[in-house]
């Protein structure tokens, strides 16, 4: 028997536009995976630390306010440091297309714009999460 | 009549028989549904038989009249103009001041400030949690050294100056006092807005510092500092804006905004000051989303809503105090990151919905918001759309053209019979306070938004570009990006001023902030202390925390 998918979604830093982060935890759940929502203002360290205790196997961080560049390579880091580097991490909100080769370079390369089909961020995170054991 | 659509016997259904169905046999309608972008369903024609229950006289009137259905001016847009008012802040004030010198240059006739979020949460530029966020989402303001930047050489007693500020409201507030009175302007002549409106944080945008009862008296503060001190400013701009953004209904954005600033009058009331006093300097502010119609019908409403409240509710006797007026903004939301031309398009559509609902004050969004914050030629033309709409279009030259549609008025009044249950259904909770505490219109907002979302997904709403006439061969579009030099800037800034300024004056005024916070005596004179002192938007912050604690909500999904 298969298990669920564990996903984190997660808000990061100062913004409170929880809209896309509720709706996409809403649509996790529908597709029947297990969704953890951290809430707002996050640090990146109780992001990897919600992953660690919540075994997760995916974290979905919503940026909207420019911070991305900042908050997804802190994340990526914690996660090496506690030998979690399977877990998938996925980003979506505001990402100027500039940023995208650089997210792809850390590993990040579910990047979700404004626009996107539940249906593909849910495929995505099918397709990518770290095999369950 | 009520709860009887179509009797037998009147004209509409005799049409339905006579002359639609043979129609419907030979050529059936499109499948649907044919509904708002709220989900409302809409009949294929409006005729006198839907609006038998109104009384023009009573229910719609005329402009400048109670209940102000048709506006609160008798000549429109004859007389004057809705304010061009666009959104602006990014970076160091040095580079939002230059862009505000541009939008005066280019016609724009009054500011408005957008903040960075280390600002709007009370932080200075050193809190851990501002790392990415100096300046990225608006201008960054620490001091009042700031404040005096952004300003420079533009004249507080000559421009009116909105600024989106809520939980710091007070803090920024003051230090656009200070500035004032450092140009020689007189505060009992200067005008402007200050949002001021922490309801709808709890609510939707959750730039909250404070718990909520706490963050209602700084509100009242600055209701009777104003009363008293600068009559002509704007001192809330109750908004549903947010509320729309983070995924309402029409419906929902109008019955929650105008419940609270029902609320922000029973505080107001309750801390002993008088109705007539106060209520006049309140504003609105709200969304113009896709739907055309329905958004007219919202804006229409809330004029009479707001009226009958006033005088029935509050016992207003000043006709101001019963006069809504509101700023307007486009709809971010409904931009798309593909195909980002096209909402030059939308944006247009919207804010004639928001110049036929009678809007006071205008920000059309600019075509790259999905993507960034606007750049100067996208922000020209945003600007433009509105120039285009006031002295092209023909629509100024009457009043509340669309005043007597059958449509219309129907729209306008269910918009307010449904606006009346909401609020029966937060007053019987106690208040919105008290429904806010217990997450009823957040969990309302968080099912319409998924709602919608299901509806764009089974392609039920088409979002052009997104979800049907998708392109995929798009080259992207040049973007403002922002780097990080402002927070080394403002981080810099930050550690000089803590070098020069008198700290221990600092300190003094920011032990009276708490002396202040801890009794019943007004915040505003503490926080003008402060402010002249140098204290920072996050030092001021810390000493009302210090005494009221942090509101963290349990989130709804």
């Amino acid at each position: 028997m298969s298990q669920k998918i564990r996903v984190v979604i997660a808000k990061p830093g100062l913004d409170g536009h929880d809209r896309g982060a509720k709706v996409i935890a809403r649509a996790l759940r529908d597709a029947g995976m297990e969704v953890i929502y951290t809430g707002l203002r996050q640090t990146p360290e109780q992001i990897v630390n919600a992953a660690l205790q919540e075994d997760a196997d995916v974290i979905g961080l919503s940026i909207l306010s420019g911070a991305h560049m900042h908050i997804c390579p802190r994340v990526v880091e914690l996660l090496k440091e506690k030998g979690l580097d399977d877990v998938q991490v996925v980003v979506g909100g505001i990402i100027p297309t500039q940023d995208v080769p650089k997210l792809n370079a850390l590993g990040i390369t579910g990047i979700f714009l404004p626009g996107t089909p539940m249906q593909n961020i849910v495929e995505f995170i099918t397709g990518h999460a770290r095999a369950r054991v | 009549m009520k709860g009887v659509i179509h009797p037998p016997d009147t004209a509409k259904a005799r049409w339905e028989r006579e002359v639609l169905e043979p129609t419907l046999a030979k050529a059936p309608e499109r499948t649907g549904p044919f509904t708002t972008i709220s989900g409302r369903e809409i009949d294929r024609l409006y005729t006198a038989d839907d609006v038998v229950e109104i009384d023009a006289a009573r229910d719609i009137g005329n402009p400048g009249e109670f209940p102000y259905v048709r506006g609160i001016h008798p000549t429109g847009y004859r007389g004057k103009l809705w304010t061009m008012r666009q959104f602006a802040g990014f970076g160091t004030p040095e580079e939002t001041n230059q862009r505000y010198k541009d939008l005066i240059a280019a016609g724009g006739t009054g500011l408005s400030v957008a903040f960075d979020l280390p600002t709007l949460m009370g932080r200075d530029p050193d809190h851990p949690l501002c790392l990415g966020e100096v300046g990225k989402c608006g201008v960054n303001i620490t001091s009042l050294a700031d404040m005096e930047r952004l300003f420079d050489g533009i004249s507080l007693a000559d421009i009116t100056t909105s600024m989106t500020i809520n939980s710091p409201a007070p803090m920024i507030f003051a230090m656009y006092l200070v500035v004032a009175e450092k140009q020689g302007a007189d505060w009992s002549k200067i005008s402007g807005t200050i949002q001021n409106d922490i309801l709808k944080e709890f609510i939707a945008q959750k730039e909250y510092i404070f718990p909520p009862r706490p963050s209602m008296r700084l509100i009242t503060d600055i209701f009777s500092f104003c009363a008293r001190e600068v009559p002509k400013w704007n001192t809330i701009s109750v908004s549903g804006y947010h509320i729309r953004e983070a995924g309402s209904t029409a419906l929902q954005e109008l019955a929650f905004t105008l419940r609270d600033g029902l609320e922000y009058v029973q505080y107001g009331v309750d801390a002993g000051l008088d109705v007539d006093d106060f209520v006049p300097r309140i504003s609105f502010f709200f969304n113009s989303h896709s739907d055309f119609f329905e958004e007219i019908a919202k804006y229409r409403a809330a004029r009479k809503l707001w009226a009958e409240a006033m005088k029935n509710r509050f016992g207003a006797k000043n006709p101001r105090s019963w006069q809504l007026r509101f700023h307007t903004q486009t709809a971010g939301v409904s931009l798309t990151a593909q195909q980002p031309y096209n909402n030059v398009v939308r944006t247009a559509l919207q804010a004639l919905a928001a110049v036929l609902g009678g809007t006071n004050s205008l920000h059309t969004n600019s075509l790259d918001e999905a993507l960034a914050l606007p750049t100067k030629e996208t922000a020209t033309i945003a600007l433009r759309t509105q120039q285009i709409i006031a002295h092209e279009s023909g629509v100024t030259n009457v009043v509340d053209p669309l005043g007597g549609s059958y449509f219309i008025e129907k729209l306008t009044r269910d918009m307010e019979l449904g606006t009346l249950k909401y609020w029966e259904t937060i007053d019987a909770m106690g208040g919105m306070v008290e429904a806010v505490e217990l997450g009823y219109p957040q969990k309302e907002i968080a099912e319409s938004s998924y709602q919608f979302q299901q509806a764009v997904e089974r392609r039920e709403k088409v979002i052009v570009g997104v979800n049907e006439f998708v392109q995929t061969d798009e080259k992207p579009i040049e973007i403002l990006y922002i780097d990080d030099s402002t927070a080394e800037t403002q981080l810099g800034r930050l550690a000089e001023l803590k070098r020069t300024r008198d700290n221990d004056r600092v300190q003094r005024a920011l032990d009276g902030l708490r002396a202040a916070a801890r009794g019943r005596d007004n915040t505003m004179p503490p926080l003008l202390e402060c402010v002249r002192a140098y204290a920072t938007v996050g030092e001021m912050c810390d000493a009302l925390r210090e005494v009221w604690g942090e509101y963290e909500e349990v989130p709804v999904i």
